[in-house]
């Protein structure tokens, strides 16, 4: 309807309006307000007159209206890389398999408009030498921790875990101070105990850690790994150089700042690190302690990647194991309930958070948080068939 | 066709006489205000003028959000849903936080149902100052006798004063519940209206003024021509449940189903599906022999996935404080206002009544560490003084790896509070996350560093077994 004719219709409304006071319609689409707008420029003028919106009449109706949905589907003109990780025996490594995250074209799960063909991936905290643990993830851990390659070959063989994230944290100068060449060593172990792929972190020790990543990138070689991590304070220079000689993959963190994050994503770009050899940490907060400020971040970098601006279209790795940091983890509390089940469950809340809002990798610590995630991964994936009936749930809920 | 909210569509149906009695200095700076949600129609006086009744129409309009907002529940205790303007919270705010409902059901012995609702009422957790609570009560009846349920919603409505739900799919339960069940004038929600029941319903949720549920299994069409024959007869409080399926490749399709239902809503105005929208995560509890604690587990994190995408009510069966803390926190996060700064001001902050032997303690300034420490001390009873310290908003581990955390910052906030004229002891007590800065602030200040416990709630414990000034 153009301008013109509109500007018609309001008047000739107002008109009968004026002649009659009441107006039935039969279409009950166009609602009194619609009309209130259509007729505004001329209503502005007579706004005193209450009598001018109409009354509506209601019809009585027998069977239901018809009525059609269609996807609201939007297509993104971006699309997330494709990052290897692992290497088999066919690529120069010796992994069981390859691991692929990221390949994005739409936002985690919406399959009605697109196919994310890759999964989330559940990678596990490993760590060189025995540290403090929350009660209810040491106990699963405690026979192993002395060694990280059973610690590693444990997390394998009972929990299924697609990743080993092997932290030696043992070589920050203030814990053990252990020598690059003594933690590429323990790198070796693990790669020889287990054969699913590696992420290698250091110990957050800006100076130490890119001489420890580089001594484990060279012993590593071929492996596709990913090296933890790369930031502004630290010469990342160093890690993406190893990098590309040896054939692995880098993870870009930056603490919780969108533009920061696109800055240091375009260090690594331009010392020569294809986006298939990147991997961002945008910060993961605990559930209760700033996750909020995560959600918003994910998606913020999701949908800017998608969007088009290929300086943001990484996949993203969430250290979602960081929710035992927060109290209601960990704790004993009677208040609270026992924390046995609290503690994975605020891991497993932590983590759907974050997956929710894009995150397309995890490191976590509880072999619960493991199980969960699985399952539910396969199920938002329509892995398997469901015969769930809840159509008379008022009357079968238990209790 | 319809018109968007921008400033000068908003500016022109205010009054434009800039009179200042909103407490802001003009009309157009007041239409900005409207729009970020920071006021309010009823903040305008003169718009209250019969005058502007045609103005304040068109306003009320204009700014109404996508997704219409729907009451539950009379005077003091209401529960509002919905009123959602946004697909993702960074482009403005949530508001409405999710409301959750605990069931009951008829088939429960009288007793039990009295301490249901009255636990359900007294539930309160506080979190970094602010109460978690939960909303509601859904009565379920699953006796299927219509005058058992309506006992057991006039035993629920003296035990409590929460909004209720009144679940079944047989509206004579229903209609016997609002005609004996001392639940009527309370405005209850009613669940629900199907492709098989809805004129019944409808007509009692005309009758009691009431508004109902929509329930559309895994069938948006269905769910769509519900709502719009329901709008055609006059019903317009309406809260639209999918069916919420929870496992396998209904759970997948449930997910689809609620991003494809706001989305419409929001991006495509489809006025068909702008309703609230509900889910029930109690189903996992059907079934026999469940094992409690892992259902309550899954139920837990169902919940959390469903809040994730869009829900904005919830009925759950556990009452486990284990499986609620983590659901509710999650929703004082996702309802937190993302335009809330991040950090809290730099300086020195006074704890009770500090002399001058009192313990000196150093936190950052993102506002959750601040908050989270401030409440820990000041709920203790320690006199102290808080330094905090500028890490632009990060908390202390991420601060400490990032460099925003260091000794100089440390040194240049001392000089510039003047901590060492109120203090005559030299000890600083610093984070246990920030153990590794304590050589480095040392070596700045000259003061004697104490690493204390990694989490702040140990602080009394901690200060009782090391603050001593000698």
């Amino acid at each position: 309807m153009g301008e013109k004719e509109t500007r018609i219709l309001g008047k000739n409304l107002i008109e009968l309006l004026e002649k009659f006071g009441d107006i039935e319609i039969e279409n009950v689409e166009i609602r009194a307000e619609e009309l209130t707008f259509l007729i505004q420029p001329v209503i502005r003028s007579l706004a005193q007159a209450p009598q001018l919106v109409p009354r509506v009449v209601e019809k009585e109706i027998e069977a239901l209206l018809e009525a059609e949905f269609s996807p609201p589907i939007e297509v993104y003109p971006g699309e997330i890389a494709e990052v290897q990780i692992g290497a088999t025996k066919s690529d120069g490594g010796s992994r069981r398999k390859v691991i692929k995250i990221g390949g994005a074209k739409t936002m985690p799960f919406y399959s009605f408009e697109a196919t994310n063909q890759n999964k989330p991936v559940l990678a596990v905290d490993v760590f060189d030498m025995p540290i403090s643990l929350a009660k209810a993830v040491k106990q699963h851990f405690k026979d192993v921790m002395e060694d990280p390659a059973d610690w590693a070959k444990k997390y394998v063989e009972d929990f299924d875990a697609d990743i080993i994230s092997l932290n030696l944290i043992s070589t920050d100068p203030l814990i053990k101070d252990t020598s690059p060449k003594d933690a590429a060593k323990t790198v070796e172990k693990v790669l020889q105990a287990v054969d699913v792929p590696l992420i290698i972190g250091g110990s957050g020790n800006k100076a130490k850690d890119p001489l420890v990543l580089e001594a484990a990138a060279e012993v590593a070689n071929g492996e596709r790994c990913i090296l933890n991590s790369a930031n502004v304070d630290n010469d990342y220079k160093k890690i993406v150089k190893a990098a590309k000689k040896y054939g692995h993959i880098v993870i870009a963190f930056t603490p919780m700042d969108i533009n920061n994050q696109k800055k240091l994503n375009r260090y690594l770009l331009d010392e020569g690190l294809p986006k298939e050899q990147i991997i961002m940490d945008p910060t993961t907060a605990a559930l209760g302690y700033g996750l909020d400020y995560t959600l918003s971040l994910m998606e913020r970098i999701k949908l800017s990647g998608l969007l088009g601006d290929s300086d943001l279209q990484m996949p993203i790795v969430a250290p979602s194991s960081n929710a035992w940091g927060a109290r209601e983890s960990w704790m004993k509390s009677e208040d609270w309930g026992p924390r046995e089940y609290r503690g994975p469950l605020w891991e497993t809340i932590t983590t759907i958070t974050v997956m929710m809002s894009g995150a397309d990798l995890f490191m976590l610590s509880h072999p619960a948080t493991v199980r969960v995630m699985r399952k539910l991964i396969q199920a938002l994936y329509g892995e398997f068939d469901s015969d769930q009936r809840i159509q008379d749930w008022i009357t079968e809920i238990e209790g | 066709m319809s018109e968007k909210a921008t400033l000068l569509t908003v500016y022109q149906y205010l009054p434009q006489i800039n009179c200042g009695e909103c407490d802001v200095p003009s009309c157009m700076v007041f239409a900005s205000k409207l729009l970020n949600r920071e006021a309010t129609l009823e903040d305008c006086p003169p718009l209250k003028d019969p005058k502007y009744k045609v103005q304040m129409a068109r306003l009320a309009e204009l700014l109404a959000p996508p997704i219409k907002e729907v009451a539950i529940g009379v005077g003091g205790n209401v529960v509002k849903i919905g009123g959602k303007e946004v697909m993702y919270r960074h482009e403005l705010t949530y508001h409405n936080p999710t409301a959750i409902a605990i069931d009951v059901s008829d088939k429960m012995d009288d007793k039990k149902i009295v301490e249901r609702c009255k636990a359900v009422e007294a539930f309160t957790l506080v979190r970094i100052g602010e109460y978690l609570k939960l909303d509601m009560i859904a009565a379920r009846c699953a006796s299927k006798d219509p005058e058992r349920f309506a006992l057991v919603t006039s035993l629920i409505a003296r035990s409590c004063k929460l909004p209720l739900i009144l679940c079944s799919f047989d509206p004579k339960v229903l209609k016997v519940a609002l005609e004996k069940g001392e639940v009527a004038d309370r405005r209850p929600l009613l669940y629900a209206a199907t492709e098989d029941n809805w004129k019944e319903v409808s007509e009692l949720s005309k009758k009691y003024d009431c508004p109902m549920a929509v329930f559309a299994p895994n069938n948006i069409t269905l769910l769509k021509s519900l709502i719009k024959t329901l709008e055609a007869i006059g019903i317009h409080d309406m809260v639209m449940d999918l069916g919420a399926y929870t496992d396998g490749r209904l759970l997948k399709e449930t997910i689809n189903n609620l991003v494809m239902v706001r989305r419409a809503a929001i991006q495509r105005s489809d006025k068909d599906v702008n309703y609230p929208i509900m889910a029930i995560p109690a189903t996992v509890w059907i079934g026999d022999k469940l094992d409690p604690m892992t259902t309550s587990y899954r139920e837990a994190y169902i919940a959390s996935l469903f809040m994730n995408r869009y829900a904005d009510l919830l009925i759950m069966h556990t009452l486990d404080v284990w499986a609620l803390l983590p659901v509710l926190t999650l929703r004082q996060n996702i309802y937190t206002d993302p335009r809330k700064p991040v950090s809290v001001e730099a300086g020195l902050r006074t704890i009770g009544s500090p002399d001058t032997e009192a313990p000196v303690l150093l936190t950052t300034n993102f506002s959750l560490t601040y908050y989270t420490v401030a409440n820990d001390i000041e709920s203790s009873g320690i006199d102290c003084y808080l330094l905090v310290v500028d890490t632009e908003g990060l908390a202390v581990e991420v601060s400490v790896a990032g460099g925003q955390f260091t000794s100089a910052g440390v040194k240049d906030l001392f000089s510039s509070v003047g901590i060492e004229e109120k203090v005559k002891h030299r000890k600083l007590v610093i984070p246990g996350l920030a153990a590794r800065l304590k050589g480095d602030i040392e070596d700045t200040t000259n003061w004697e560093v104490l690493v204390g416990p990694r989490d702040s709630s140990q602080i009394k414990g901690f200060l009782a077994k090391n603050w001593t000034i000698n």
